[in-house]
């Protein structure tokens, strides 16, 4: 089965992206605003927060995170796979990759700047939030360099600042093209100023290859390095259940995993809304199953390490929060995070449900909701059972409010993301019509490659 | 810390707390606690919320877990352990255990706040800036004795905790704090300062019995000591000598000796490597719990 035809003709691909601009579904503005009322939810919740102060998230003294933190994980999490789509797969010369790689990567960007809200949010004083930059000042004061919660401010806006650096440069050969072809208007000036004259000559696409391929190098340690440091906000903490030292790749597996789920559910969605059915094929969406699959036995895998080291560690604190996630009041919710989380993705393995498209919507927002709700029982279990007695507060839950904002960050989200697919293409044109190239080639030396070598 | 002091001084923050510090002089407060002589009556507590312009929340929040006490009795139903079937809670009584910032060497909220907020200074307290604070809450998320206080709202104003005629009740020495930052037990703070300027002025050190916090000044039963501990002449040195309780330990020599000791003298989680500035007393009691 073959990722994609081979007898679309290039211009073909560039008129039937360029559409997906201006002519998509009208499910796209049902969507668009949908999300903007989901969003106006968040922002009315951060106005009255702001005002009365953060005791309405509902947290108190041992419970001193709550859901935001949970939710801020969760969309960093979620940001990783588009680095793993366009970067490591790119060196492993994936070819498959190629159509979806755009919004994965634009899910990168979105799911980092969702992240970022959470901080702000769940800051006490948000109007001193820059007390926490290191920037120049007369009076010599720094941020604290040995807090994990700054590496993990400077790996972030790094992050952030190389996904977009990626995303851009990588989309520089599609922005002329929608140049050339675009009627005038604010439009063509947009992709004018965006393209940076590119040509298409032969010393622009030597230039362009170099610097895209040294951008993803770069992006791959990164990616790898923020959600490892935001593991490092726990595991470097002293408290039972967070002072794990494979936190870290836990939290990495968990990522990616959460990602690959979230770019099913993209992947199905844009396919419907903007046409691509022609790009965004079924062969391709199985590829991207497997790949989920694979990372959910590796995220099973790392969890169950977790638990292990915990409960042979002998460390009775860490063993009790432990012990309360499978049995106290959080339990429902524990179990739901392994029932998500390990058991609904055998859905994926099994054929037949592999190019599914409803079975597999329902699939990827179930792992999503399981990788949420890890999230959530990394952050919540060790506040209310931690080392002293007295604290202990099993039966806090997050207020309406916090509620709010976290249903608002999925609209945010989404409204972002809608309004890129519909200003950027989000299928890489010039990839794809590799892809269509060299399977022409192929299918001129030998008559046997249907298969697909790559 | 600026960038020159941190590459020039990189040794000093590279260096294992409080073992390798630099010996405390002149000042080391510290406390210690009698459990046995504490007869748990709230009256550290009323006096520190007094003391520290300390928001009293109302019951609805106090249910939802946000109230502020500073220094906090908590209570502890024995359970006639060696006797089964023996008196059960609560006939065989509770016990008390004032418990406020241990003022920790070695403090876990210290290295993880982002912008530097909370700081050991060199009399061995752990000090909190208010103006400094950004309220991102890890510091109460890293503390093992969970006794820093948020203040998830504005107290003073939109609360109106004091209103206008209690406004003059409110202890001159001591900031009103804002929603949005941290606030916790200072050791009084402000009367060590007060003391030690005094001290300073008339060329001296500042002697034994000079400060009390208000905990101690309140306590009917003299449970509460604090001092010097530096100063061998202090109280609070004597006992912690007598009890064998070292603070750059955190296993303690009498305890590791066969047979077990006597003393009573221990501090809580020491084993977490905090090195708290508080030692409690244990109870003496009839029945061997």
């Amino acid at each position: 089965m073959k990722d994609i035809r081979e007898d679309i003709a290039w211009a073909k691909i560039n008129q039937d992206v360029l559409k997906s601009l201006e002519n998509p579904r009208k499910l796209y503005w049902v969507i668009l605003f949908a999300a903007l009322s989901i969003f106006s939810v968040g922002v009315g919740c951060e106005i009255y927060q702001y005002n009365v102060g953060m005791g309405v998230e509902n947290v108190n003294n041992p419970h001193v995170w709550g859901l935001y933190i949970a939710t801020f994980i969760f969309w960093i999490g979620m940001s990783h796979s588009g680095t793993l789509l366009s970067a490591i797969l790119h060196l492993m010369h994936a070819d498959w990759r190629k159509p979806i790689y755009r919004f994965a990567e634009a899910m990168t960007t979105f799911s980092l700047m969702t992240a970022g809200l959470f901080v702000m949010v769940h800051i006490g004083r948000l109007w001193q939030f820059y007390y926490s930059l290191p920037y120049p000042n007369e009076r010599g004061i720094w941020p604290n360099f040995q807090s994990p919660l700054l590496w993990d401010a400077m790996a972030i806006f790094t992050y952030l600042s190389s996904s977009i650096l990626f995303l851009y440069v990588g989309m520089i050969p599609d922005l002329a093209i929608a140049r050339d072809n675009i009627h005038a208007g604010w439009r063509k000036k947009l992709y004018t100023a965006l393209s940076l004259g590119w040509e298409g000559t032969d010393r622009q696409w030597r230039n362009f290859r170099v610097t895209y391929l040294t951008i993803a190098c770069f992006l791959i340690p990164l990616a790898v390095s923020v959600h490892s440091i935001v593991a490092g906000d726990f595991a470097m903490s002293q408290q039972p259940g967070w002072h794990v030292t494979s936190f870290p790749p836990y939290f990495v597996a968990g990522a990616l995993y959460s990602g690959c789920a979230a770019i099913i559910t993209l992947f199905i969605i844009l396919r419907y809304v903007f046409r691509f059915e022609e790009y965004m094929t079924l062969p391709i969406l199985k590829k991207t199953v497997r790949l989920t699959f694979a990372i959910a036995m590796v995220w099973t895998y790392l969890n169950a390490v977790e638990f292990a080291s915990v409960w042979y560690s002998h460390d009775q604190a860490s063993k009790d929060v432990l012990i309360q996630k499978a049995t106290g009041p959080f339990a429902p919710f524990w179990w739901g995070m392994i029932f998500c989380g390990s058991v609904v993705p055998f859905v994926l393995s099994i054929k037949r449900f592999q190019t599914n498209i409803p079975v597999l919507f329902a699939v990827s927002l179930l792992l999503n909701l399981g990788m949420w709700l890890e999230r959530w029982m990394i952050v919540a279990p060790t506040f209310s059972h931690g080392y002293y007695p007295w604290t202990w507060d099993h039966y806090q839950w997050p207020s309406i409010y916090a509620w709010g904002m976290v249903f608002a960050s999925f609209g945010w989200f989404t409204l972002l993301f809608m309004i890129f697919c519909k200003v950027f293409p989000s299928v890489s044109m010039y990839e794809v019509k590799e892809m269509v190239y060299h399977r022409k080639l192929h299918a001129a030396k030998g008559g046997n490659n249907s298969q697909g070598a790559h | 810390m600026s960038v020159t002091n941190l590459l020039e001084n990189w040794s000093q923050f590279r260096h294992f707390h409080p073992v390798d510090d630099k010996p405390h002089d002149p000042y080391k407060w510290a406390m210690s606690i009698d459990l046995d002589t504490c007869t748990g009556c709230n009256a550290c507590s009323v006096a520190c919320f007094a003391e520290n312009n300390i928001p009293v929340v109302g019951k609805d929040k106090f249910e939802h877990g946000q109230q502020m006490h500073w220094m906090r009795i908590e209570r502890y139903w024995d359970e006639d352990v060696s006797n089964p079937g023996g008196r059960d809670f609560p006939d065989q009584g509770a016990q008390f255990l004032p418990m406020m910032c241990q003022q920790c060497e070695a403090a876990p909220c210290e290295t993880v706040c982002p912008v530097a907020a909370t700081n050991h200074t060199p009399d061995g307290l752990n000090s909190q800036i208010y103006n400094r604070c950004i309220g991102s809450r890890y510091c109460s998320a890293n503390c093992p004795f969970k006794v820093r206080y948020f203040n998830w709202y504005d107290y003073p104003t939109d609360d109106s905790v004091w209103p206008a005629e209690m406004n003059q009740q409110l202890n001159p020495d001591v900031s009103v704090r804002s929603k949005g930052v941290m606030e916790k037990c200072t050791f009084c703070v402000q009367r060590i300062s007060a003391a030690k300027v005094t001290a300073k002025n008339e060329g001296r050190l500042v002697h034994e019995g000079e400060i009390q916090t208000a905990c101690q000044q309140a306590c009917p039963t003299n449970a509460i000591t604090f001092g010097n501990l530096v100063d061998t002449e202090s109280r609070v040195h004597k006992q912690w000598e007598a009890q064998r309780v070292e603070i750059d330990k955190d296993k303690q020599e009498k305890d590791e000796e066969k047979g077990g000791t006597d003393l009573r003298g221990y501090r809580i989680l020491e084993e977490l490597r905090a090195y708290p500035s508080v030692m409690y007393l244990e109870r003496v009691r009839e029945s061997a719990v």
